[in-house]
C-alpha cells in the first residue's frame, strides 16, 4: 500500500496539469465538443492576435512578473547579506509566518485602501503637505504600469523568498564564511555577497522561477491592484474563459498557451540573466574589492523590508478599520464614528462562506497530508531519499501558470460533463496544497534523528507502531506547521475555485475578489479580515496546541 | 544449542568497495570490543546487525543469535538491544512509558506498572516513571535507556560508543552496571567504541578495526 503512495501522489499533483493543459490545447486549436466545434484549426490564435489589447497585455505580464521577482529577490538577498545573525532580522524572521499566511487578495485589498488616493497614506499627509481638502484625481491603485500591481506582488513574495533564504541558509553555514571573510577586510554585505550568496541562491532558484511564474499568471492580486484596459493576459484569459459564449474559450485556450509560453519564455530569460549575473559576479569576486556602499546598502535593503511588511500590517489594519467605519470623510485619519452595521449586513454571509472556504481547505489538506506523510515515510522504510528530479516534479505545479492549465481542467470537465462543484474544486486545490505541505515537512521530517527509529525497532515495535507512536507525536509541530501552510494556501486560492467551481463554489477569496468591481470597501474590509482570519487563526493554533500537548515535555521544546 | 552472537563471515561494502569485515562468536555474558578511528565503519557494523543498514550500503555474511539465523529478519523482531552514546529516550513520553513501550505485550496494567517501578528501583530511580525525561540528569537518563533496553528483554546486548557522553566518574559507573547486567543475563555484547579504557573495563576480545579502503 505504501509504496504506492508516491505514485499516487504524483498523479493527484500532476494529473490535473496535465489533463489541465491538454484540455487548453484542444479548444486553442479550434476544438471544443461542448459548442460543436471540431478543430483542428488556427482561428483561435488569429482571433487572439486579432484582439487590440494584446500587445499591452503581454507587455503587462511579463514586465510585471518579472520586476516583481527582481526587487523581491534584491530585497531579501540585500536584508539577509546585511542583516542576518542580527535582532532586526529575528524581528523579520518572526513577523515572516503571519505575513506569509496574509492572502494575496487581502493583502492587495489592505495595500489600495493604503496607497488610493483616499487612502490611508493621502489621508495622513492631507491636507498639510499635499493641500487636498478631497481625495485627488489620481490613477494610483490599477494604473495603466501595473506599478501597484507589482507592489502588491512584491510585499507578498518578500516574505516568500526570505523563508526561502533562510532555509537555505541552514545548510549553507554562513557563519564561517562570514568570519573568514570579515577577517580578510571584507564587509558584511559584500562578504555574504561573495562567498555565501552563491551556494543560498541555488537552493532558492526554484522557489524563485515559482515567484516568476506565479506573479505572471496571477489573476486576483491583478484585478485588485492591475490595470483593466486592458488588463494583464491572465485577466483576460479568465474574462475569456467566462464568457458566456462558449466560442470565447477558444481565444482563451489560445491566450492560455500563449500564456505558457510567455512564462516558458521568461523562465529562460531569467535563466541567461542567472549566466549573466555568474560571470559578473566571479569577475566581480576575483577584482578583491572589499564593497564601498555596504552601509547605505545595508540601511536601503532594510527600510525596504520593512515598508513592505508594515504595507501588509497596515494594509490589514486597513481592511478592520473600513469594516467598522461609519461615515469616513477625507482627509480624516480615523472614521467620523465606528459601526457594527457593515459586520450586520455581511457577517452571517461570510461566516457561512467561511465554513465553505475551511471544508473545502480541510479536506484537501488532510487528504495532502496522507500523501505526504505516507510519502515520507515510504522514502524513510526503502531508504531512498527524493532525488533532484523529484524535487523538480515537486515543483512542477508551481512553474506552470495556473491560467494555462485550469482552464483547460475547466474545458475538459465541460466536455466529460462532469459536474463542477465542491469535490472537483478539492481537487483543484490539492494540486497547490500537496507541493507546500510536502515542501513544509520535508525537511523536519527528513532531520529527525533515524536512530530513534532504531532503538525503538531494537525494542520490538513494528514500523507501523514507530511511525504513529514514536515519529509522529514527536514531529506533532512541523506536522501542525505544515497544516497551517495547507490551509492558507487553499484559502488564498482564487483562479482554482472561481473555474473549477463554475460559480457554484464560494470561498471567502472568491466573494473578496468578486467585490473589488463595485468598490464597497466596507464589505471588502469584512471579507478580507475574514480571510486574513481564515489562514491565520491555524497557524496559532499550530503554535498553541503543541505547546499544550507537551506542556509537560521540555525535550519537545528546544 | 549455540548460545551467543556468531558474525559469521561478516562483510559490509559500500559502492562494491569492502569496508569491513568481522568473523567472530560472541558467547552468551561475553563482551567483543570493535575498536578503529572514527569513519571506519563502525556503526555501520551495528546497523548491520540490527537491520538497520543504509542502502548505500551492502553487507554479506551471517548474523546468528543462540544459533539462529536472523540476517533477513525485520529490525523489530531481532530481539537485540542497542545503546548509543545519547539516551534517545522518546521526548514526549514519561519515563514510565518509554520503558512501557519497550516491554513486550501482555499482562495487566498494574502487573506492568509494578514491573516498570521495581526496574527503576533497580537502579536507583525509584518514584521516577512520571517524570519527564529531559528533566533527568545525564547519569539517569543513561539508566533510563539501559533500563528500557532490558524490559524488552533482548538476547543481545549493542553498544554504539554508549559512555562517550558521560564524564569520567559517571561513565565508570554506568559501565559496570551495563557489564554486570550483561553477565546476570548472559547476554552477549557487541561494545564499539575508541576508548581503550571501555575495551580494558569490558576485559573481552578486541577487534582493531583499520580501514579496508584506504583514501
Amino acid at each position: 500500500m505504501l509504496r504506492f503512495l508516491p505514485a499516487l501522489t504524483l498523479l493527484a499533483m500532476l494529473g490535473p496539469v496535465v489533463a489541465g493543459l491538454w484540455g487548453t490545447a484542444l479548444p486553442a486549436f479550434g476544438h471544443l465538443p461542448a459548442a460543436d466545434l471540431t478543430g483542428p484549426s488556427l482561428d483561435p490564435f488569429r482571433s487572439l492576435f486579432g484582439w487590440g489589447g494584446l500587445g499591452a497585455a503581454v507587455r503587462l505580464s511579463v514586465m510585471s512578473g518579472l520586476i516583481a521577482t527582481s526587487v523581491s529577490l534584491a530585497i531579501v538577498v540585500f536584508i539577509t547579506a546585511g542583516w542576518s545573525g542580527t535582532p532586526s532580522f529575528r524581528v523579520l524572521e518572526r513577523m515572516l509566518s503571519p505575513l506569509l499566511s496574509v492572502p494575496h487578495a487581502a493583502a492587495a485589498f489592505g495595500l489600495a485602501f493604503l496607497i488610493a488616493p483616499s487612502g490611508w497614506v493621502a489621508r495622513l499627509l492631507s491636507p498639510a503637505l499635499t493641500g487636498w481638502v478631497r481625495p485627488p484625481d489620481l490613477l494610483i491603485v490599477q494604473d495603466p504600469l501595473g506599478l501597484a500591481m507589482i507592489a502588491g506582488l512584491v510585499v507578498k513574495e518578500v516574505p516568500f523568498l526570505l523563508l526561502m533564504a533562510i532555509a537555505a541558509m541552514g545548510q549553507a553555514q554562513p557563519r564561517r564564511s562570514l568570519l573568514v571573510t570579515q577577517s580578510l577586510g571584507y564587509g558584511r554585505l559584500t562578504g555574504w555577497l561573495k562567498t555565501v550568496f552563491p551556494r543560498v541562491y541555488t537552493q532558492i532558484r526554484l522557489p524563485v522561477y515559482v515567484v516568476i511564474a506565479y506573479s505572471m499568471s496571477i489573476v486576483d492580486v491583478a484585478v485588485i491592484l492591475g490595470p483593466s484596459t486592458p488588463p494583464t493576459l491572465s485577466v483576460q484569459i479568465v474574462k475569456w474563459m467566462s464568457d458566456p459564449d462558449l466560442s470565447m474559450r477558444l481565444t482563451g485556450g489560445a491566450a492560455a498557451l500563449l500564456q505558457l509560453g510567455l512564462v516558458i519564455g521568461a523562465l529562460g530569460l531569467w535563466w541567461c540573466g542567472e549566466g549573466i549575473v555568474a560571470r559578473l559576479g566571479h569577475r566581480w569576486i576575483m577584482s578583491g574589492s572589499r564593497g564601498q556602499f555596504d552601509a547605505p546598502i545595508r540601511v536601503f535593503s532594510l527600510g525596504l523590508g520593512s515598508i513592505s511588511a508594515f504595507a501588509v500590517l497596515f494594509g490589514l489594519a486597513g481592511l478592520a478599520v473600513w469594516s467598522f467605519a461609519a461615515f469616513w470623510s477625507f482627509p480624516n485619519v480615523l472614521p467620523d464614528s465606528f459601526t457594527l452595521r457593515t459586520w450586520g449586513r455581511h457577517g452571517p454571509d461570510a461566516v457561512a462562506t467561511l465554513g465553505e472556504t475551511f471544508l473545502v481547505a480541510g479536506i484537501a489538506v488532510l487528504l495532502a497530508l496522507a500523501l505526504v506523510l505516507g510519502c515520507l515515510e515510504a522514502e524513510h522504510r526503502s531508504g531512498r531519499g527524493l532525488t533532484r528530479r523529484g524535487l523538480w516534479l515537486l515543483y512542477l505545479p508551481l512553474l506552470v501558470p495556473q491560467t494555462a492549465f485550469l482552464p483547460g481542467l475547466q474545458t475538459l470537465l465541460l466536455n466529460l460533463g462532469a459536474d463542477v462543484g465542491r469535490l472537483p474544486v478539492i481537487f483543484a486545490h490539492l494540486v497547490f496544497v500537496l507541493p507546500y505541505v510536502f515542501l513544509s515537512l520535508g525537511d523536519p521530517w527528513r532531520s529527525w534523528d533515524i536512530r530513534y527509529a532504531t532503538v525503538a525497532s531494537a525494542l520490538g515495535a513494528r514500523p507501523s507502531t514507530v511511525f504513529w507512536q514514536v515519529r509522529v507525536p514527536m514531529l506533532l509541530r512541523p506536522i501542525l506547521t505544515a497544516t497551517a501552510v495547507g490551509i492558507a494556501v487553499s484559502v488564498g486560492q482564487y483562479l482554482a475555485t472561481l473555474l473549477i467551481g463554475g460559480g457554484r463554489v464560494s470561498t471567502l477569496t472568491t466573494e473578496a475578489v468578486a467585490l473589488a468591481s463595485g468598490g464597497d470597501r466596507r464589505a471588502i474590509g469584512v471579507y478580507g479580515l475574514m480571510q486574513t482570519l481564515a489562514a491565520l487563526v491555524p497557524f496559532t493554533l499550530a503554535l498553541i496546541i503543541p505547546t499544550m500537548l507537551w506542556r509537560n515535555r521540555r525535550g519537545l521544546h528546544e | 544449542m549455540n548460545k551467543g552472537l556468531t558474525l559469521r563471515n561478516l562483510c559490509i561494502l559500500r559502492a562494491g568497495i569492502p569496508l569491513i569485515e568481522v568473523d567472530h562468536a560472541i558467547a552468551a555474558g561475553e563482551v567483543l570490543t570493535v575498536m578503529g578511528p572514527s569513519g571506519v565503519g563502525k556503526s555501520t557494523l551495528l546497523a548491520y546487525i540490527t537491520g538497520t543498514l543504509a542502502p548505500t550500503f551492502t553487507g554479506m555474511g551471517q548474523v546468528l543469535l543462540d544459533g539462529v539465523d536472523i540476517t533477513t529478519k525485520p529490525p523489530h523482531a531481532r530481539r537485540i538491544g542497542i545503546l548509543f552514546q545519547d539516551d534517545l529516550l522518546f521526548p514526549h513520553m514519561s519515563v514510565g512509558a518509554n520503558l512501557a513501550f519497550g516491554m513486550p505485550p501482555g499482562g495487566g496494567k498494574a502487573a506492568r506498572r509494578t514491573q516498570v517501578e521495581d526496574a527503576l528501583g533497580g537502579v536507583g530511580l525509584t518514584g521516577f516513571a512520571d517524570r519527564d525525561p529531559a528533566t533527568l540528569s545525564g547519569g539517569q537518563k543513561a539508566r533510563v535507556a539501559l533500563v528500557r533496553m532490558l524490559l524488552s528483554n533482548p538476547r543481545a546486548l549493542l553498544l554504539d560508543e554508549a559512555f562517550s557522553r558521560l564524564d569520567a566518574d559517571l561513565r565508570a559507573q554506568v559501565r559496570d552496571l551495563v557489564f554486570q547486567t550483561a553477565k546476570e543475563r548472559a547476554l552477549p555484547v557487541l561494545m564499539v567504541t575508541h576508548d581503550i579504557e571501555d575495551a580494558q573495563a569490558a576485559g573481552g576480545a578486541v577487534i582493531e578495526l583499520e580501514s579496508l579502503s584506504k583514501g
